[in-house]
Order: structure tokens, then sequence, then C-alpha cells
């Protein structure tokens, strides 16, 4: 609705240049949501402490209320009985907000093709970022981290008070 | 297939409750009657036998072998680091048996994980639903008709 | 449909919802609390929101194969269950490991129960405020995970375990490795001791919560660290030794009342006593002579220098599978041929080799143990982690069951919170450890 996630768009060069600076202000101040549910946690964890740092990018405070995230980062397994849980949680995340599947089961269910278990993330939420591995090293989890970041740089951002109705 | 002194001892104070008893790979097993179980159960717990703790308690169907739904419990002694499995085999059309959890607190929610994933109901359970699963799931998953991948979404997909 | 709790509770009190998704839920637990003001006047425990279907999964993959399954169970000590699984696969096919692999399964175990206990006392300071515990814990876990993966080649889930001993042997420069491992966890848990120990809120917020008795804990089929901080001492290690436990010295610390501090306590000091096995280990792994260890090229040197090796001679492996060589098999896996990968020596060079290589990995043929049932334990991160296999004669499980220690401890969780208030759910919670790998399976 109104933030257009491909480019800014025609505009001048004021619009252009306010859009990357709000690119630029908001790629690195990304407030995460880990909703973490399995063994990728661990290695988000070794993300996140001080070995390789998430902080070090903008990224390192979490907040564990979607209302005040803007970034939610689903780790691990997603089971049937979670599927309607992390879809509640995205639909109260405010715009603008970006999600990043990370581990070869959110990706795609992983080695878990079974009656338990969502084959995909994408299957109930856009995502944005797709790290995969089993499980994914911290080094990989900064490097989708740092895509992310270049994604939130070129998007649109819709800055205008009034959302066009659409 | 030896028989060694406990399980000499149970046959004897239990003497209509057991069918078999048996030593395998050096495990002690006892094959049970489903209708006097809890019996069993109750005088296991108790002295002299004081099998204080309740390891497990799982099923294994063998429908297609054997007609049954064969539930496997499993029971240690602390003072004499004894580890004892029961089985005890459910027919096809009766597939209920007394529940433990009035002996042992841990089986409220283990015979909820056997009645989810199997379909065995307890009688006498104070609370029998599913523990695993979803409301609004049919079916009972680990039975082998139940196919590995057929899957009852909850949300609909996007794709 | 209605859950029991909101079925059972009052008029007056209010229900909350401690979501599947939260910060000290450790991944999905959804707890449903009838609350009078700050006071939880009954909770209702919800699990399954991690259930992947294991135990379903695995009458569908061979023996071999489901190895990998076995790493995501307990995912914070994954060679613990990886050796549960190989210990119940080898008692029902006859096998035993030689003896330098059974010193490595012991320091593999021990290195994971170290990083099991890290994370668990991480995660319970954290939840409760102390984030510095967090971050020097992890710290520790980091030069854990260095050491496992120089040898394994994995941080985590690492299938290093096999059915007739360990994947490959030791890396050439593991000593320095494990060495490294050692004094920075030690260094950390003295921090940590420092930190916590007499720290008046870390005190207040877990002495005397979650209090439960021996009775209850036995009668809940509590195991390990839980089961110890009551008093009573059942330590499978001690009680069923397994891989040679018995020929290590080492104390199983015991706790007096059963609160989230003994809890605690208990993990700090088992950490120092496995710390105690990990030394005791690398002494013996120097004593008992290893088959000829490979000298590791670095891999852009191995691959240049693979490119000018001709086929027809002695064929040397790829960096990936040093440590695996034939040489080294006398040392690392038992001497069985239908159970073990036979050496890639072997099957590049032989027919036979060949045949044996195809034929293991076949459908239909491979491991097939005989008819029969058969229930192993080790000592997991959490209790008793017992694994029941019942062969039907193929090379697939007949069923493959888990005895998960979490489900146990968090099925007593309803009863140590009721009557407290909500901030003593987070210690309570973090001092059991669950691990919904293990617990939904």
């Amino acid at each position: 609705m109104g933030m257009s996630k491909r480019g800014p768009g025609p505009g001048g060069f004021l619009t252009t240049t306010f859009n990357s600076l709000l690119g630029w202000g908001r790629k690195y101040s990304l407030f995460q949501y880990p909703f973490i549910t399995a063994c990728c946690g661990m290695e988000y964890m070794s993300a996140a402490a001080a070995r390789f740092d998430l902080d070090r990018f903008g990224a390192g405070w979490t907040r564990f209320s979607p209302r005040q995230a803007d970034m939610l980062l689903v780790v691990g397994t997603i089971s049937q009985k979670q599927a309607s849980v992390v879809r509640t949680v995205w639909e109260q995340m405010a715009e603008p907000k970006w999600v990043m599947a990370i581990g070869a089961c959110a990706v795609s269910g992983g080695i878990y093709d079974n009656y338990a278990v969502v084959q995909g993330l994408d299957e109930i939420i856009p995502v944005d970022v797709y790290v995969p591995g089993c499980p994914p090293r911290p080094e990989t989890i900064l490097d989708a981290l740092l895509k992310l970041q270049d994604k939130v740089q070129k998007q649109g951002h819709d800055w205008r008070w009034q959302k066009r109705k659409s | 297939m030896a028989e060694t002194q406990i399980l000499s001892e149970i046959r004897r104070l239990f003497p209509d409750k057991i069918r078999e008893a048996f030593s395998l790979l050096g495990e002690d097993v006892v094959v049970a009657e489903p209708k006097a179980f809890l019996a069993l159960a109750r005088g296991l717990r108790d002295k002299p036998l004081n099998y204080a703790l309740l390891l497990d308690l799982t099923c294994v169907d063998t429908l297609a072998c054997q007609s049954c739904l064969e539930m496997v419990y499993t029971f240690y002694a602390l003072d004499r680091n004894h580890r004892l499995r029961v089985k005890v085999p459910l027919p096809a059309d009766d597939l209920s048996i007394s529940s433990l959890a009035a002996l042992w607190k841990n089986a409220d929610w283990l015979e909820r994980e056997v009645y989810d994933l199997f379909g065995v109901r307890f009688e006498g359970h104070p609370d029998l639903r599913r523990l695993f699963l979803y409301d609004g799931f049919e079916g009972h998953p680990l039975r082998k008709d139940y196919p590995l991948r057929k899957r009852q979404p909850t949300f609909p997909s996007r794709k | 449909m209605a859950s029991r709790l909101e079925r059972e509770a009052s008029r007056e009190s209010m229900l909350l919802n401690m979501g599947p998704s939260h910060p000290s839920m450790h991944g999905a637990v959804r707890i449903l609390l009838e609350l009078d003001g700050e006071r939880v006047l009954n909770s209702e425990v919800e699990v399954g929101y991690l259930h992947r279907g294991f135990e379903k999964t695995c009458e569908h993959r061979t023996y071999f194969n489901l190895l990998p399954y076995t790493d995501r169970l307990n995912y914070v000590s994954p060679l613990i269950n990886n050796l549960g699984y190989t210990l119940a696969m080898e008692k029902m096919l006859g096998l035993e490991a030689p003896e330098r692999a059974q010193v490595i399964r012991v320091l593999m175990s021990e290195l994971s129960r170290v990083s099991d206990h890290l994370t668990c006392v991480a995660a319970m300071a954290m939840e409760c405020g102390a984030f510095t515990v967090f971050l020097y814990n992890i710290k520790a876990r980091e030069f854990i995970w260095d050491t496992i993966e120089q040898t394994s080649g994995a941080r985590m889930t690492t299938s290093y375990i096999r059915i007739g001993g360990v994947r490959a042997d030791l890396h050439p420069e593991f000593r320095e490795g494990v060495g490294q491992a050692v004094r920075q966890t030690r260094q950390v848990l003295k921090d940590v001791h420092g930190l916590l120990d007499k720290n008046r809120i870390f005190l207040r917020r877990t002495r005397d919560v979650g209090l439960i008795s021996q009775e209850d804990a036995l009668s809940y089929g509590w195991t390990g660290p839980c089961l110890r901080s009551t008093g009573i001492f059942y330590d499978v290690r001690k009680a069923h030794p397994y891989s040679g436990y018995d020929r290590f010295d080492f104390e199983v610390p015991l706790g007096e009342r059963g609160d989230n501090y003994d809890r605690y306590l208990v993990r700090m000091r088992e950490m120092e006593q496995s710390l105690r096995i990990i030394e005791q280990a690398v002494e013996r792994l120097a004593a008992t002579p290893p088959a000829v260890l490979a000298a590791g090229l670095e891999p852009e040197e191995a691959i240049k220098a693979s490119r000018d090796r001709k086929p027809a001679s002695a064929p040397r492996l790829s960096p990936t599978l040093e440590g695996s060589e034939k040489d080294a098999y006398s040392g690392i896996l038992a001497d069985d041929g239908r159970s073990i990968v036979p050496a890639k020596e072997d099957t590049y060079t032989s027919i036979e080799g060949l045949i044996r290589h195809f034929k293991f990995f076949m459908a239909g043929h491979g491991i097939r143990p005989p008819k029969g049932e058969v229930y192993s334990s080790v000592e997991g991160g959490n209790g008793e982690l017992g694994f029941y296999i019942v062969s039907d004669g193929t090379d697939r499980p007949y069923r493959l069951h888990l005895r998960a220690p979490c489900l146990h401890l968090l099925a007593a969780l309803e009863s140590l919170i009721k009557g407290r208030y909500l901030a003593d759910i987070i210690p309570t919670f973090g001092s059991m450890n669950i691990i919904l790998g293990e617990l939904d399976r």
C-alpha cells in the first residue's frame, strides 16, 4: 500500500535524494523481531552475541513487540500450528516492514517434508531475504542483513502523511 | 530369552496379569494383559518393587502384522537400578486402556501424546485431548495408514 | 474450541496469553495464564508448536540417513543425540566401537554438554536481566564450537558420531583447540560465579522459586540436572555407563532444595566436572595410539595437488574427508562390513569396495538389524535421553521413539508456577532448559 519495493519511481532530483536519505536512515536502524522457533536460533544467538556482532550493522536492538519492530526474522521451522501465529505477528507489524526467512526450514521446509511442517515461510507471508543453511553460519546471517540493507536503500519509500488510496 | 530373578519375582507377585516375561538384549520385558494393567502398575510402583520413575510411555502400531496397537511402558527403580519394559497389546477393536495419571504425574502428558498420535483412549485420564497437534487436525498421524505427507494446513497457502 | 483454562477460569480473573512467540519461551511454548493482578491462579501450558514429525519421518528413512534428524532434536547439545541413537543401534547390531572412538565420543559429548549448560545459564540470566552473562557464555560457547568444527566440519548439527564409531579422526591440532575452549570456559565460569552467585537480585528471583519436592520430581519423571537439584542421585553415566564413562573420574553434583537457584548451581558445577572429563579424555587420547593421522594440507594446496595427480596411483582424499583415511579406520570405526561405510580408498580403487559401497547405500540393503527392539539411553543435557527402536528386519526402522527429558520437565511447570508471581515464571522456565526440538520432536 503505497510503498513500492522495486524502486523509487519517477520523480525529480529532490524526491530521489530524499528517498535515498530515508533509505539510509531506515537501513541503519532496523529493529528486529526474532521469531525463533528451532535450531537456527542458536546460530542467531551467536550472530547477535559478541563475536559476530549484529549491533555494528545498526540492527542490534531486538523489540519483541510487533508494533515496535520493523524487521521480522523468522528463524527455524514453521509448523502448521505455528502458521497462524506468524501470520498474526506479521499483520500486526506496521509498514515499512521486511521479512527474513532464516534457515532451510523457513525457506522451504528444510529436511522436514511431512504432515506437520509448512513448506516454506512464503506460503504464509511475503519474504524479502531467504537465508539458506541448516543452520546458516552467523556470517551468512550477517551477509543476509547486508543484502537486506541494500534492498532497503534502493527501494521506494512512502513518506507522505496521507496514504494514497489504492 | 532367559528369565532373570526380577522377572520371576514379578511373575510370582502378579500371576494372572502377565502373559509373558523374558529378557531381550539385556533388558527385562513383560507382556501384560490390558484389562488388569492398572493393578499391575500400582503393584510395580509400590513396595517391594518400587519402580518410582515412569520413564517412558509410547505406542507401536502393529496393526498390519499383529492386529493391535501395542503400548510400551518403561519403568525405572532407583534403589535397584533396574529398568523394566512392560508391553500391553491392545486389540484393534478396543483401543483403550486405564490411565496411569493417578499413579505417576507425567503420565498425564505422555498419554495425551499417545492419544494425539495414535488414537488410544485412556480411561480415567483427567483431560484427554491433543498435545502436539492442533484442533481441527483429523486423524492420528503416527499410525501406519496415515500418509507421511498428508498436510492439513491451518492457513491457506499464498502460492 | 475453548481450552481447559478458558472453561474453568472465574470471571474476575484475567486471562493472559504468554504466547508462542515470546522471548523467554525458548522457541515456541504457549502458557495461558489466569491472573489475579500479578499472581498466577492457574495456568495451562500448550506445546506442539515445533512438532516436526520426527518419529514418523524416521520410519521412512534408512538407519544411516536418519542420523541428521537426530542432530536437530536437542539442538544445543547435538552430539549427545547422535550418541544416543548410535548406541541404541549398536546394541541392536551387537557392535562395539573401538577404544579410541569411545574416548572421542566422550570428549565430544562433554563438549556438547558444556555448550548446553552454557546456553541454558545464558538464556536464564538474560531473561532475568543479566545480559553480560549471556555475552560471556556465548563467547565461551564459540570456542567450544570452534573445536567441534575443527574436527567435524560443522559448528552445530554435525552428524559426527556414526554407528560403529565416529566419522573421522580428530584434527591434528585438536589439543590446542580443546585447550583454548577449556581455558576460556573456566574463565567464563569464574566470572559468572562472581556475577550471579551472591547477586541479591538474582537470589531474590531464583531462591525458593520453582520449588519442587523429591516425591513430586520422581512422580513427574524428572531426570538430569533438574532431578539432581532436589538431591536425588541419578545420572545415566553412573547408573548405566556407556562409551567408557566408568573409566573416567568425575563427580555428579547434587542440589538441596530443588529451586531455581539449585538448578543453576548444579548446572554450573556440572560444567566444571565436564571440563575435568574433557581434560582426562585429551590425556587418554594421547595415550591411545592414533592410527596414522593425515597431515592436513591447506585446501587450496590440496586442490592444486589433486589436479596433478593421476587417478591410477594411490588416491589422496579431498580435504573434506580429512581424518577418514583408511589408515585411520581401525581407530575410529568398528570392523563390521555391514554397518560401516567402506573406506574411500577401497571404493575408488577396487571393484569389491565399490560394490560394498553401493550395497550399503542402496535402498533395501545397507544396515539391516535383526528383528527386535531396544531401548538405550544416554545422559543428555536435560536428563535421560532414551531411544526406543523397533526393527522389523528391513533397512528402515519400524518405529523410532525418543524419550524426551524435557517433556517431563515441562509437565511440572503448571504446578510450579501456581500461586506465584508472573515474573517468577521466567527464571523457572529458564532453569528447566526446555528445548523444543526434543520436546515436540
